[in-house]
């Protein structure tokens, strides 16, 4: 369970720099492309994203742990025979986590409009969209992948949590940039997303150089 | 009816114009094969979803229906995964990777249930699920044919000349993103200078 501290920086270094969620990993593009056109609306898309994250790693490795995986103690002597070498994991796994998320952002998005309206009232709207984020769904696929070993509870959490630190990070640059791009004479057909595009090509060749950390 | 299934390629094409389901389409296209493994996934996952939601749509209530969809894709989702699992060779799913899991959260299928299969007969939702998802397969094919020529020098994995270098960049993530967005302007581009044309 217990975690070193060398594991502990791999895991910073490496969800918000090296293996960057949109810069590298290609996942959340949408939210990246559509809410990055100002700071803070960037800052709030990006800490909704980081609660959701933290909170769906934690609740989907228990999942897979408990539940889903063959060797799971809650259900593997209640399945048929026939299924119980493989576990619930290769039929259940999607849909199980689907589910998951969406009603963790629905519960989330309940508990804040009664006891925080003040974020409620600055976040809130971003809430539905990150049910279909695909960083939320794709962290949750990673940290149960079971390659090359399966990772702890506080792991998954960890990477859940600084993937969603590195996405706000590349959200709040990408936003900055656009916010400077708005001023500027863009030849017509590139402005809007294809600009956005080549910036974003550009950052994640800077980004490049931090595989070198790894 | 053809136009509901004509549209999907150029018209309302998912990735130039609607620009929707941008993970899959850079992660995936580094070379032509996993492309169209890619949109082959998608395009069979968007057909099955279709025709179910649009089967259902009379008994679902208003209420609850974008977690019903969710459910019908994730369903179709991993019996398209566990189908690729068996059929395709372990490099093209090592490829992949969590992009086929990840379709359920591809916008293209949930916008497609929401905007076009809840409305619409079995038939008319098939055919549109098929030529969105054909739409969808070409944007992909097209940008891996560029991504693989220029930057792994191969196509289909086949080598094609030994007269250049090829630039590694472009199968690298910056390249995906500088394909994509100088192919986005070229479409923009194109479609300005026809409006200027009909106005003319």
């Amino acid at each position: 369970m217990g975690l070193s501290l060398s594991q502990f920086f791999t895991i910073v270094v490496g969800f918000t720099l090296v293996n960057n969620f949109i810069l590298s990993r290609f996942l959340g593009l949408c939210p990246f492309i559509n809410s990055s056109d100002r700071t803070d609306k960037a800052f709030g898309m990006g800490t909704a994203v980081v609660f959701v994250m933290a909170l769906a790693s934690f609740v989907t490795h228990l999942l897979y742990t408990q539940v889903l995986r063959a060797d799971a103690p809650l259900v593997a002597s209640l399945l048929p025979e026939a299924i119980r070498p493989y576990g619930l994991d290769p039929i259940l796994r999607t849909a199980s986590y689907i589910l998951v998320i969406a009603c963790l952002v629905q519960l989330v998005e309940t508990f804040m409009r009664k006891s925080i309206p003040a974020l409620y009232r600055s976040l809130g709207i971003f809430l539905p969209l990150i049910t279909t984020n695909c960083a939320v769904l794709g962290v949750t696929l990673i940290n149960t992948s079971d390659a090359p070993e399966q990772i702890s509870l506080l792991a998954a959490t960890l990477q859940g949590l600084f993937g969603g630190v590195g996405f706000t990070f590349a959200m709040l640059l990408m936003s900055g940039i656009r916010e400077r791009i708005a001023l500027v004479n863009v030849p017509t057909p590139l402005r809007g997303a294809p600009i956005a595009f080549i910036c974003t090509g550009l950052m994640a060749l800077a980004f490049l150089g931090f595989a070198g950390m790894a | 009816m053809l136009r509901e299934f004509t549209k999907g390629f150029i018209s309302r094409n998912p990735t130039f114009v609607l620009m929707v389901g941008i993970c899959p389409t850079l992660a995936t296209t580094s070379a032509v094969q996993n492309a169209l493994a890619m949109g082959g996934a998608a395009t069979a996952v968007l057909v099955c979803s279709n025709m179910m939601i649009s089967l259902i749509r009379n008994f679902i209530p208003r209420g609850v229906r974008l977690g019903c969809y969710i459910v019908v894709i994730a369903a179709f989702v991993t019996i398209v995964e566990l189908w690729m699992k068996a059929l395709l060779s372990p490099e093209i799913n090592e490829a992949l990777g969590i992009f086929i899991p990840l379709i359920v959260v591809n916008c293209i299928i949930i916008y497609r249930a929401e905007d076009f299969a809840s409305k619409y007969g079995v038939l008319p939702s098939a055919l549109d699920g098929l030529g969105m998802g054909a739409g969808f397969t070409c944007s992909l094919t097209l940008i891996a044919l560029i991504r693989e020529s220029l930057g792994a020098g191969s196509l289909l994995g086949l080598k094609l000349s030994t007269a250049f270098a090829p630039a590694a960049v472009l199968g690298l993530a910056p390249g995906a993103f500088l394909t994509l967005g100088l192919l986005l302007g070229f479409f923009k581009m194109l479609g300005m200078r026809k409006k200027a044309a009909e106005v003319r």
